[in-house]
């Protein structure tokens, strides 16, 4: 039995940017907000190290040494409206989330507290600022929560454990979404003028990874198999610091408040790369100056690894901490409670006696889903859809270009999710009900049909373990071309061979088998579009590095990727290749220069 | 080192009752339990039902019952727990299939609680921040850190008792609003809290203190509104 449901609006997801989203929108239209797991799992509350807002609390702070950070930061890969945007609207975003109740740190004076955080500047990349509000080093956790709270407070609609299995968008006009509500496995319409995706990320592509297991973007896969493009997916981060073999995050903060990295031969390398910035420096290059020291030998031990040091003895020694101040165990145990915590549960060691050995952890996307700065998604270089909007990781809007700051994920959820969740609300007031077509679910129905009846051989598990072996290893860190290309021809064979994919449970309700293979399906098309796209890049900019291609090439790739699949529109993972348009980079204050630091 | 687990399985849809399936495992030390829940879904039996997400003990999704106590499986290693090691839902919940308790009832308590910062006054008139000095904030911190995991409402005899009883999770949300000081809902929390099936149903046997995997101190929270509302107000 199908149930049909109508609403003004569905919001995909319950994270940081879905929530605001509902926030602003459920006053003023009737909105459902779907998610698969409960609003507060959501990977938004792992987030540590705080969110981004010139306030000046420490020390002089202004919105354009920001939005310069940003654009350099992104390596002039960032659409200059948006980020021109985000800095000008971080500060009332902050007081905001305070006024709602987010519990900040506070200083001596009670206003909200700040640090320094990689890439983050004053006076156009002179020293490192204190701009990152934070609540210790569980701030994602807090923007979550208060979100949610308020959420309830304003009786938004929330459909938990409700897993979008399909987007309905036809002749470019979104239509509703297919959802499968897990308890009961039961199928359910939602019909509705809009639909806003806030899926978040799809780290689970790779197999070193900080992203959540539920991170696996299938409402991202919807659109691109309905025809839509997916801009910049060349573009994944790879945070420096990841716990070793597992890569759990251990947050930026850690460096912000003075910690820094050491080679085989007890050397603060990043001195020797990054002089001015030093461990402040953007993720990108500090993934590949680890990946550089660990190639020439210097990895600790002559290991893949190298240590993330946060003993007060070296910290006092460097003088990294803010402003050269000495610092003791207690100090760091208040600022990072959660870090220290978890290095002690997961690698059992003593951080405050001992380094702690890290990598690179596949992160956040940079690329996904193509808006403008209202949040409305564009179906072409100079197109947008009608009804469709998108924020959050899922959406690239391009604030973060080739490379994302710290703290700025946070900020982009607060910003662009309500930002979408007000066009989204004037255009439901001013929008009819777009009509559904003959039997909506009809065509995902099938594919959930073709996975839990399959006979066929193959299981998720070694899929997926192949699938994400494959790009850590050759869509990661550094990228050739031969190795772009062995992941294409290796994602084509795992594409193949999910389509004779089965599963062991066979039943109805609360199926993770039969999610979790699905769920597999979308990260084969996006794991598609990521090194497909990777590999048409022959240049090197931000987090896309290409060995074989080392420089930044201005001439002829200063400009957004957009892929579309070319084997028709459906609600099956797609089996044919990529194709490629592109779209001009925004550029109107700071002109692309050389990115020292 | 090897591993034998034992996991309590659920799935009406088939077979009416409970049964155990058995596992045997190599394993690290180091190895998380939710990793190896995860390697008997995806290696042995695809069937095995259970939530999970972020695997590193801040989202909450993986409570259950490791050899007898409440705790996240993404926060629990091998080699914390032994060779044997038994899995089950958490207690006094509705069972909906293997480890997924129904956990609407929880969410309910958590929403009576009006879990949310009440204060109509007028905001700063510079359009800034409320002031807050350190030690205000420092008095309700604690209690902001909960996942809402239910592993300690589900490991309270109280609650075992009488599934009626609020719970040490919903005054845990009391407290952070509570000892707030931009907060201006005292009474009514004061009220909600001190019902009937409120923080007198605590008898401070410290399960939820021990069960918590954000360290808080959940009883001494509960003990600050009962003073709270013995008291007929925050200090």
């Amino acid at each position: 039995m199908t149930q049909h449901h109508e609403f003004d609006a569905v919001i995909v997801g319950a994270g940081g940017a879905g929530l605001q989203a509902a926030l602003t929108a459920s006053g003023l239209i009737q909105v459902a907000v779907l998610t698969k797991m409960y609003p507060t799992r959501s990977h938004t509350g792992a987030a540590q190290g705080g969110i981004a807002a010139p306030l000046g609390n420490m020390e002089e702070d202004r919105w354009e040494w920001y939005m310069y950070d940003t654009v350099k930061g992104g390596d002039y890969l960032v659409d200059q409206d948006a980020a021109e945007i985000l800095a000008r609207e971080s500060v009332q975003a902050v007081y905001d989330l305070e006024h709602m109740g987010l519990p900040f740190d506070r200083t001596p004076e009670g206003r909200i507290e700040q640090r320094r955080f990689g890439g983050h500047t004053r006076d156009f990349g002179a020293a490192p600022v204190m701009r990152s509000c934070k609540s210790a080093d569980h701030t994602g956790h807090m923007i979550l929560q208060t979100l949610y709270q308020n959420c309830i407070r304003q009786n938004v609609r929330f459909f938990d454990e409700f897993f979008v299995v399909d987007i309905l968008i036809h002749d470019q006009v979104a239509r509703g979404v297919v959802a499968i509500e897990i308890a009961t496995g039961e199928m359910h319409i939602f019909h509705s003028k809009a639909v806003l995706v806030a899926s978040g990320g799809f780290g689970r592509m790779f197999a070193v990874t900080s992203n959540a297991l539920a991170l696996t973007g299938e409402p991202v896969a919807s659109l691109y198999r309905r025809g839509l493009p997916l801009e910049d997916m060349e573009f994944f981060q790879f945070h420096p610091t990841g716990i070793y073999k597992m890569g759990i995050l251990l947050s930026e903060a850690a460096r912000g408040e003075g910690g820094v990295l050491l080679n085989d031969r007890g050397e603060r390398f990043l001195e020797r790369y990054v002089p001015t910035l030093k461990d402040l420096a953007p993720r990108d290059l500090l993934s590949r100056f680890i990946y550089q020291e660990i190639q020439e030998g210097r990895g600790i031990g002559g290991k893949d690894y190298v240590y993330l040091d946060i003993r007060p003895e070296t910290i006092n020694h460097y003088q990294s901490a803010p402003g050269g101040r000495t610092v003791t165990a207690e100090e760091l145990e208040q600022k990072l409670p959660d870090i220290i915590e978890m290095m002690r549960v997961y690698q059992g060691l003593e951080p405050m006696k001992e380094p702690v050995p890290v990598h690179p952890t596949a992160h956040y996307a940079m690329g996904g889903i193509p808006t403008d700065v209202h949040g409305t998604v564009r179906i072409g270089p100079n197109r947008l859809a009608l009804g469709l909007y998108a924020a959050g990781e899922c959406a690239c809007v391009s604030v973060h270009g080739a490379n994302r700051l710290g703290t700025n994920s946070l900020m982009d959820l607060i910003v662009f999710g309500r930002r979408a969740g007000s066009a989204m609300a004037e255009f439901c007031k001013r929008a009819d009900f777009p009509a559904l077509p003959p039997q909506p679910e009809a065509e995902v129905v099938a594919e959930l049909e073709r996975i839990r009846g399959g006979r066929g051989k193959e299981r998720a598990g070694p899929i997926r373990a192949e699938l994400q072996r494959t790009m850590t290893d050759r869509v990661g860190v550094q990228r050739q071309e031969e190795g772009l290309r062995e992941a294409r021809d290796k994602l084509r064979e795992l594409r193949e061979r999910y389509q004779s994919v089965s599963i062991q449970d066979r039943g109805v309700r609360f199926n993770t088998d039969l999610l979790e293979t699905f769920e597999l399906g979308g990260l084969l098309d996006l794991a598609q579009v990521t090194a497909a796209s990777a590999l048409a890049r022959r240049e090197s900019r931000g987090a896309h590095f290409r060995g074989d291609f080392p420089g930044r090439d201005d001439q002829n790739w200063l400009k957004h990727t957009l892929a579309y699949r070319t084997d028709g529109v459906g609600a099956a993972p797609t089996r044919g290749e990529v194709r490629f348009e592109w779209r001009p980079v925004v550029i109107n204050r700071f002109e692309p220069k050389a990115r020292k630091y | 080192m090897k591993v034998q687990l034992r996991i309590k399985r659920f799935d009406p849809e088939h077979q009416p009752g409970a049964w155990w399936s058995e596992h045997q495992l190599e394993a690290e030390p180091s190895d998380r339990i939710l990793d190896l829940l995860n390697r008997v879904k995806w290696e042995q039996d695809g069937s095995l039902t259970y939530r999970r997400s972020c695997a590193h003990g801040i989202c909450g999704s993986d409570a259950m019952q490791i050899n007898g106590t409440n705790q996240l499986a993404c926060k629990s290693l091998v080699k914390d727990m032994g060779p044997q090691i038994a899995i089950e839902p958490l207690r006094a919940m509705r069972v909906i299939k293997d480890l997924v308790v129904d956990l609407e009832p929880f969410f309910g308590m958590y929403r009576k609680m009006q879990p949310y910062l009440i204060n109509d006054e007028i905001l700063p008139a510079d359009g800034k921040e409320r002031l807050q000095s350190q030690t205000q904030h420092l008095r309700y911190e604690d209690t902001t850190k909960c996942i809402l995991c239910a592993c300690c409402t589900s490991s309270c005899p109280s609650f075992w008792a009488s599934q009626e009883y609020i719970g040490p999770q919903a005054i845990v949300q009391a407290h952070r609003f509570l000892f707030d000081s931009r907060d201006r809902a005292t009474a009514e929390r004061l009220r909600l809290a001190g019902d009937v099936m409120g923080v007198w149903r605590c008898h401070t046997i410290f399960n939820c203190t021990r069960a918590c995997p954000r360290s808080i101190k959940i009883t001494q929270a509960i003990g600050e509104v009962k003073r709270a509302i013995a008291m007929g107000g925050v200090d």
